[in-house]
């Protein structure tokens, strides 16, 4: 099971200045964030826990929890396994060795460097999903120019990501049902026709989602739609706000100003 | 956990430098561009509900998965069978969608590297899996009108080309060294791919024993297919000669099997698909950038132009069949 499958969803209500803080400001803070960190140079040491102490006191001030969004932010080391090997292949003087491979020093700097920035910009990214609500986010990213159709689409797939999961659900569930194991017996048929049935149930799946989508949109029409979705009328940006956002990106600034100059 | 495509390819934020990062951003922006303004055309008002939907059913349908073995299980990526089902274009949408409700609702894959992911699993393995779909049903001989083995040979060889991109992306960015990141994501979604074809074919099977006229709408589409083929090559074998171009790293990767004499070791086992692999053509890390940048351009516009021409000829006059 991956992360998606859980469809645990990341928002926690609450009432800190992190939450009533404008989307659009949380938004285009997170991206300058998340940038910020990414461009931090590899091996810039100090740098990482000034930059987690940013993340981490913006998780505090939404009471998320630094330590909880910390330990939430380690879902993307499974990719570690894409950079590991440059331990070895990175040219440089070996420091140790596994399997008779030599790792380098300046192999282990660039792994170790890939790992932190991944980790902070995950939790970057986990901040902004947590203290924000995702119709606001969507409306947040339809105000910054995202086209507004597509804005509209992922909307509406957020409206019934839930009613086909659960679609889903029921067909895994009644797969199950009918997989019964006698003992002794050798269970399930060969892989082709298990792909097979899997494959039968997600044609399934498209047939229920897609006669959904007629019915929803007769209803729509229904209702006087006509190609545009309404929405209220939106809150204005406020200085207070932008302000706000400020502050961790100065922040930001001020340390890679630092591993730019001093620490590299 | 490799074994699972979901998160295989699934770049999270760090593992692409911001240069290649943006390089996806700019493909990105411009292809959604495109397929926002094609399926508007094609859909009017039912593009929103019918998209937005069917992007919650590739999303659910990634949950369906199937026992391999030793605890492992097969999924479905899902691009080949949304561009079978829907069209090309609707499927980049629908794919897209599905791509930034994984990145921003549950961190699968980085915000930044949101480009090329969905170039990756939204835009390869669609224009790929189609053109590859409607080239084997044009074929002479027993392959011919063969929707079932035209769609599984389509929906392999997109996870392929697109887990190539995917080192590809890594290679240039400096995460990955060549001579591993590449057999390693190959051979991997070659055997991932294989799940998906299967599953791909059974989902179409299904639905053409069931609904056989929401196919017969696609088919009927596909008689302007030809271009589509001509632009899905493309893309695949850009990728795929891009490989010696992307250099690993600025210092060198000949220089450490001289000083540690490691890769002689090492090309005994799994690197020898590249046997022949040579001191990389561009040496400098923003040099190679920028011929991805270059490279990049060129895909865009002659995806563009070949979209200029098919509407073209779809505004001149009929067509000469339907499939």
């Amino acid at each position: 099971m991956t992360l998606s499958l859980s469809l645990q969803e990341r928002y926690q209500a609450g009432d800190s200045p992190l939450h009533h803080l404008d989307p659009r400001v949380k938004v285009v803070m997170t991206l300058l964030l998340i940038l910020g960190v990414v461009l931090t140079p590899e091996g810039a040491w100090p740098a990482y826990p000034l930059l987690w102490a940013v993340i981490g006191g913006l998780a505090a001030v939404g009471g998320l929890g630094a330590v909880r969004v910390a330990r939430a932010g380690s879902v993307a080391l499974p990719f570690a396994l894409a950079a590991v090997t440059l331990l070895f292949t990175v040219p440089g003087q070996p420091i140790a060795s596994i399997f008779g491979l030599p790792i380098t020093d300046a192999g282990l700097t660039r792994f170790l460097s890939i790992m932190i920035r991944s980790w902070l910009a995950v939790q970057a990214a986990l901040v902004l999903a947590m203290s924000t609500h995702f119709t606001d986010l969507l409306w947040a990213l339809g105000s910054l120019r995202v086209p507004g159709t597509l804005v509209a689409i992922i909307t509406f797939m957020y409206r019934y990501l839930f009613t086909l999961k659960d679609e889903a659900a029921r067909l895994l569930r009644a797969r199950a049902a009918r997989s019964g194991i006698l003992p002794g017996y050798r269970s399930g048929g060969p892989l082709f026709w298990r792909a097979r049935v899997a494959g039968g149930m997600i044609g399934n799946l498209f047939l229920r989602s897609y006669e959904r989508s007629e019915r929803v949109y007769a209803a729509m029409l229904a209702r006087g739609y006509s190609g545009q979705m309404r929405m209220l009328t939106p809150p204005q940006l406020t200085w207070g706000a932008i302000w706000w956002g400020a502050v961790p990106v100065a922040a930001l600034l001020l340390v890679e100003m630092l591993a730019f100059l001093v620490w590299t | 956990m490799f074994l699972n495509p979901v998160l295989a390819m699934h770049i999270p934020d760090g593992f692409l430098s911001v240069a290649v990062a943006l390089v996806g951003w700019a493909l990105m922006v411009v292809l959604v561009g495109l397929a926002l303004r094609e399926t508007r055309d094609k859909l009017g008002e039912r593009q929103i509900p019918l998209m937005g939907i069917l992007a919650a059913f590739i999303f659910a349908a990634q949950m369906i998965n199937f026992p391999v073995a030793g605890g492992t299980s097969g999924h479905l990526l899902g691009g080949a069978l949304a561009a079978i089902l829907l069209g090309p274009w609707s499927a980049v949408l629908v794919m897209l969608s599905v791509i930034s409700v994984q990145a921003l609702l549950f961190q699968d894959g980085g915000l930044l590297a949101l480009g090329f992911n969905t170039i990756n699993m939204g835009v390869i393995t669609v224009f790929v899996g189609y053109a590859i779909y409607n080239w084997v049903q044009a074929l002479p001989g027993r392959a011919h009108g063969n929707r079932l083995l035209a769609a599984a040979i389509g929906a392999w060889v997109g996870v392929e080309v697109a887990a190539i991109a995917t080192s590809l992306e890594l290679v240039a960015s400096g995460t990955s060294p060549l001579q591993i990141a590449l057999p390693a994501m190959v051979g991997v979604h070659a055997l991932i791919g294989v799940g998906e074809a299967l599953i791909t074919v059974g989902a179409i099977a299904f639905i053409q024993q069931t609904r056989p006229d929401l196919l017969g709408e696609t088919a009927k589409k596909a008689a302007r297919g030809s271009s589509w083929i001509a632009v899905g090559l493309l893309i695949a074998l850009l990728v795929v000669f891009l490989s010696p171009l992307a250099s690993p790293s600025p210092d060198g990767l000949e220089r450490v099997a001289a000083d540690q004499g490691f890769l002689d070791a090492a090309q005994d086992a799994p690197y020898q698909l590249l046997p022949d692999y040579t001191v990389p053509v561009i040496k400098n890390e923003a040099l190679t950038t920028i011929a991805a940048g270059v490279v990049g351009v060129l895909v865009v516009a002659g995806i563009g132009y070949g979209v200029g021409r098919l509407n073209s000829h779809g505004k001149a006059g009929k067509r000469g069949h339907t499939v």
